[in-house]
């Protein structure tokens, strides 16, 4: 049995006297093998961007992961074929207390760090602790998703033991996050930061090389805990940084794929060029762009001139054009449209922002622009130079904005510079992502907290209402009253205006067909340990 | 000669001296941070406490004139220093991409003068003729046409004739040279074209201009076979403003090649210097701009060394 949130939460009376508890399928006694897997091999894939570092925890970009992840291990992880339920990778099995405050992992033995040190509970400990509590010097974008842990126990080495200070119903998919990758206590006792300049990991792979600017390279782990994995016997990751040499590269067959998703027009001429040499999975995405104004800054800290900006965007019709041209595609709120919490389409057009009678609308944002005393609002748009989907987004938004009769100077710049000036809160209004690993809203939601609770918060907005909106939700056990407050969260974010998402993406992802193993799902964060990805030549 | 060179190399220390201040103080006054790109870049949550560590840590609390004074004297040791951002040795960073570069540049030199000199020669033989219209067509096309764009038309041609593609990463020539040279050709041929072009021209209306001074009506007028006297006494001389040319695209490739890079997916020195600059990591950039500098110094002392070679009528330190 397999125990996500949901069925923690529409668990029977029985299961929580018995306390809810989870196993995983023990790799380290059967040997792992998939029906006429072929092993050996290298894998190339290209990554379109270069790793700033290599650790996850003080990460939020794809390129880390796809970077670091085949060579660490999670305590949980998802399993993609039943997404999103959860299975272990260094847990071989979990117990939840009933009251959720209590959540004990057993590790599976004999797990081994590629400087071949042993696992145990130590590390799983230090691990967690540096992201709950990282050190001077250490940056860790995990922080607040474990600010509920109390204390962390390590009663014997292959065990070890969570103490809730609050209930977070969805701590078990938090266990499972990506980015969580399990560091040796004895290497972060050397040097805290040392995850950013050196790996050592449990996972299938061992770390090879990075060329700067080329590729990352790892081969098999001998010593992987999952017996008969990996099936390949190395990796190499291409940066291509320029689409054109990416996709180039793809039907050349100089790598087998692209994890992260490609555009409409990309795949269509991957198509056409390698008929059914390709294969092209498509899924919803969690992942979208926000457009988030400075609450800060004048005249966006006035609730009129943020709703009016918002009510001028057609996303409706804006949607049916850009996902012909960009990986844009789907009209949601601050959930993934079609994910169980989301909110559905006929309550979502009463939102403001979201009205299917864009005529309307934009009158209305014309009468409040003008009760702020801003009918010539002049204001620049702070946005990521990536062509892919920012550029697109950017140009409509400016578009949309016209139609009322605001002037937009649309400013784009390199991944680092636009992160620091929004971090930096140097920006008037800024097209943002969110980056999410799952559909869970307590992930979702925290985008919107006060900026002291969600340094991710480009708003820079401070409400103590969604706050609490937000705290009553994540202690709620009860699916009904949890959606209800989601949607009253939903509803107060959107009125006030702060931060909105103009689209939601959409995931396609090209792999050739002797490409074998690897999943799809709807986040381009999970899935890249590729232990268990072959390659049928 | 020696003398001459001797003074040479003694004067590119003031002037590589003079490109330090410039590019150290210069950096300073771009506006960005490397520590907020760094640490904020990334979606972290940092204090300012941190940041402040992090500044004190590379450096950059401290007085500039001490910073620069640190510099300078780090560099007359060859030690360039650590780049801000991947904490390796700005020659490490530097070295993984020179090779390349390098070598795209030394092979690009070599197709465009191979090609250009005949070109150009041809040409101006034969003025006004379909050859002279052929070789303007081309060599105007090797202007017109940008190389990143000429790259891109010979990857789609090499897609869809042969269904192949250069390998894409880089293998050393002493370690492979036939992947080495598979992948590098074509980067090499795009940029060689243009170069090319550039060189022809400049052969071309240098060659007519020799052929019509005194000393080559002299020379026809003694009778000297016509061969000898356009390779010995036109193309020498006409040469000379060529060899100019040669050298400072030489020396434009070894960092200028940004776009053509990218089309390649080579790693190459020009994306280097863009992330760099994107990332305000001040001492990469610093020793790269150093790097380009004294690039330019020796390759004009090389040319100029290489007019006395082409023409006897110049002898330095006379």
């Amino acid at each position: 049995m397999k125990i996500t949130r949901r069925t923690a939460l529409q668990g029977t009376a029985g299961a929580f006297a018995l306390g809810l508890s989870g196993f995983n399928f023990d790799f380290t006694k059967a040997e792992a093998q998939a029906p006429n897997v072929k092993r050996g091999g290298t894998l190339n894939f290209a990554i379109s961007a270069e790793a700033p570092h290599y650790d996850p925890h003080g990460s939020d970009t794809y390129a880390t992961l796809h970077f670091a992840a085949p060579f660490y291990s999670t305590l949980l992880r998802f399993n993609l074929s039943k997404f999103p339920q959860v299975e272990g990778d260094l847990a071989e099995s979990w117990t939840v207390a009933p009251d959720l405050m209590t959540y004990t992992f057993k590790l599976h033995p004999g797990v081994k760090f590629a400087d071949g040190k042993e696992l145990t509970s130590e590390d799983v400990k230090a691990t967690y602790d540096r992201m709950r509590n990282p050190p001077q010097g250490v940056v860790s974008t995990r922080q607040p998703t474990f600010a509920d842990i109390g204390e962390i126990q390590t009663p014997d080495a292959t065990t070890v033991v969570f103490k809730m200070k609050a209930v977070n119903a969805a701590m078990l998919e938090h266990f499972a996050s990506p980015w969580n990758v399990i560091y040796s206590a004895k290497d972060l006792a050397d040097n805290p930061a040392g995850p950013r300049t050196k790996i050592n990991g449990t996972g299938p792979f061992v770390f090879v090389e990075h060329v700067k600017g080329s590729h990352v390279a790892g081969k098999k782990n001998d010593n992987y805990f999952k017996k008969g994995m990996p099936y390949l016997d190395g990796f190499k990751g291409i940066f291509t940084l320029q689409a054109a040499a990416m996709l180039n590269a793809v039907q050349g067959g100089q790598v087998l794929g692209e994890f992260r998703g490609i555009s409409p027009a990309e795949r269509d001429r991957l198509v056409q060029a390698m008929g059914d040499k390709i294969r092209i999975e498509e899924d919803s995405w969690t992942l979208n762009l926000l457009v988030c104004f400075n609450t800060t800054k004048k005249p966006f800290d006035d609730v009129r001139v943020r709703k009016a900006l918002l009510m001028a965007i057609d996303r409706w019709g804006g949607s049916v054009g850009l996902s012909k041209i960009s990986t844009l595609r789907a009209v949601g709120g601050v959930l993934r449209p079609g994910s169980p919490y989301a909110t559905p389409e006929a309550e979502l057009v009463k939102l403001p922002g979201f009205s299917k009678d864009i005529k309307a609308s934009r009158e209305e944002a014309k009468k409040l622009l003008k009760e702020a005393g801003q009918e010539n609002l002049k204001f620049v748009l702070w946005n990521r130079n990536l062509a892919m989907p920012y550029t697109p987004a950017g140009v409509f938004l400016v578009d949309q904005w016209r139609q009322i009769g605001v002037e937009v100077e649309h400013k784009q710049s390199d991944t680092g510079p636009y992160l620091a000036t929004m971090n930096a809160g140097n920006h008037d209004v800024a097209i943002d992502f969110s980056n999410l690993f799952m559909d869970d809203s307590s992930l979702a939601l925290s985008k919107y907290l006060s900026l002291s609770r969600a340094p991710e918060n480009r708003s820079r907005s401070t409400d103590p209402e969604l706050d609490k909106l937000y705290d009553d939700h994540i202690r709620e056990r009860d699916p009904e009253k949890r959606k209800a407050l989601i949607r009253a969260f939903e509803k107060r974010v959107f009125e006030q205006g702060y931060q909105q998402p103009i689209l939601w993406w959409h995931r396609i992802v090209p792999t050739h067909k002797t490409l074998m193993g690897w999943k799809m799902s709807p986040s381009h964060n999970l899935g890249q340990q590729l232990e268990d990805v072959w390659i049928n030549t | 000669m020696l003398r001459y060179t001797i003074n040479r190399v003694l004067l590119a220390i003031p002037t590589l001296f003079g490109v330090a201040v410039l590019v150290f103080f210069l950096l300073r006054v771009v506006p960005g941070d490397i520590v907020e790109i760094k640490l904020r870049g990334d979606g972290g949550s940092v204090t300012q406490e941190t940041i402040e560590l992090e500044r004190k840590r590379l450096g950059l609390d401290r007085p500039l004139a001490v910073q620069f004074g640190e510099w300078m004297v780090n560099m007359a040791k060859f030690d360039f220093g650590t780049s801000m951002w991947t904490e390796r040795p700005v020659i490490t960073e530097i070295a993984i991409r020179l090779e390349l570069s390098l070598q795209v540049a030394i092979m690009a030199t070599i197709i465009a003068v191979l090609l250009a000199i005949p070109m150009g020669t041809m040409a101006a033989l034969f003025r006004d003729t379909w050859i002279d219209y052929l070789v303007r067509v081309l060599t105007i096309g090797g202007l017109s046409i940008p190389s990143f764009w000429f790259g891109m038309l010979i990857m789609l041609a090499l897609l869809s004739f042969f269904n192949w593609l250069p390998p894409i990463t880089f293998t050393p020539i002493y370690v492979d040279p036939i992947a080495n040279l598979q992948q590098l050709i074509w980067p090499a041929l795009a940029v060689g074209y243009r170069y090319c072009a550039v060189v022809a021209r400049m052969i071309r209306s240098s060659l007519l201009e020799v052929l019509n001074e005194d000393y080559i009506r002299t020379a026809r007028a003694k009778g000297v076979y016509e061969r000898l006297v356009i390779s010995r006494h036109a193309l020498r001389n006409a040469l000379l403003p060529a060899i100019t040319v040669i050298g400072l695209e030489f020396t434009f490739l070894i960092g200028g090649l940004v776009v053509t890079e990218q089309v390649f997916n080579l790693n190459g020195i020009g994306q280097l210097f863009v992330q760099s600059v994107s990332r305000n990591d001040f001492t990469l950039i610093q020793g790269m701009v150093m790097l380009i500098a004294a690039f330019y110094v020796f390759v004009n002392l090389a040319i100029d060394l290489l007019y006395a070679v082409f023409d006897p009528r110049i002898r330095y330190g006379k």
